[in-house]
């Protein structure tokens, strides 16, 4: 029987948006069995149309090609500008948009779950999400949790 | 060595590679050669992973001018 990996995808910047999209992915060339939830933020990352940002303010980790004070950081654009050039530097380096990962997913046949309770609490659309997945909550996600080999929260 | 299809995987990074030699094995037959050309020094590892978890057999892995092959056995 083949192994199961379920993902709880939580987050929805494009730094945070990779790991579920990536670890998915592969495990489904590796004969997974996967499923994804997606709740709270992480739902944006279901959107017909992308739209992942990233941020400098509040990511002391985030490598910036000059020193940035966080006044700085904060200034309008900014947001813009740095998902402009962790975008453009992905695409250099030969890595995979969002959009590309999330069509292998689905071409994979990885099972997607978006939380209603989050569709509900933010008034989303959903025909604003892509097509092939499902909704459900918590108990539809631990019917396959509880069999997963692997059980990731992101 | 001798090999059935050929998958120019160069430029791509993590996890691209892999899954773009799980597409291409899925289009042949057990027992066919599989060459690989990656340019991504993590795929070195993974390959090894990868055949090890899938069944698949890492016949040969070899690198040269930053450039990294492999000849993946696709499994009967």
């Amino acid at each position: 029987m083949a192994k199961k990996l379920a993902i709880i995808a939580s987050k929805g910047t494009l730094d945070w948006a990779y790991p579920p999209f990536i670890l998915a992915s592969t495990a489904a060339a590796l004969d997974y069995e996967v499923q994804i939830f997606f709740t709270f933020y992480g739902l944006t990352l279901l959107k017909k149309e992308l739209d992942a940002k990233i941020s400098p303010l509040g990511n002391p980790a985030m490598p910036m090609p000059v020193p940035m004070p966080n006044l700085v950081q904060m200034l309008p654009g900014m947001e813009s500008m740095a998902t402009m050039m962790m975008k453009q530097k992905m695409k250099d380096k030969g890595v995979a948009s969002l959009e590309e990962l999330r069509s292998l997913c689905q071409e994979a046949d990885v099972k997607v779950i978006a939380c209603q309770m989050t569709v509900d609490l933010f008034d989303f659309k959903k025909e604003d999400f892509i097509d092939g997945i499902e909704f459900g909550g918590a108990a539809t996600f631990f019917e396959f949790a509880s069999e997963a080999d692997v059980s990731l929260f992101i | 060595m001798d090999f059935d299809k050929e998958l120019d995987a160069r430029g791509l990074n993590c996890p691209l590679p892999i899954l773009r030699v799980k597409k291409t094995l899925a289009e042949m037959t057990g027992g066919q050669a599989l060459k690989v050309v990656a340019t991504d020094s993590g795929s070195v590892k993974d390959f090894q992973a990868f055949c090890r978890q899938t069944g698949n057999e890492l016949l040969e892995s070899s690198e040269g001018n930053g450039e990294y092959t492999f000849l993946i056995k696709k499994k009967a």
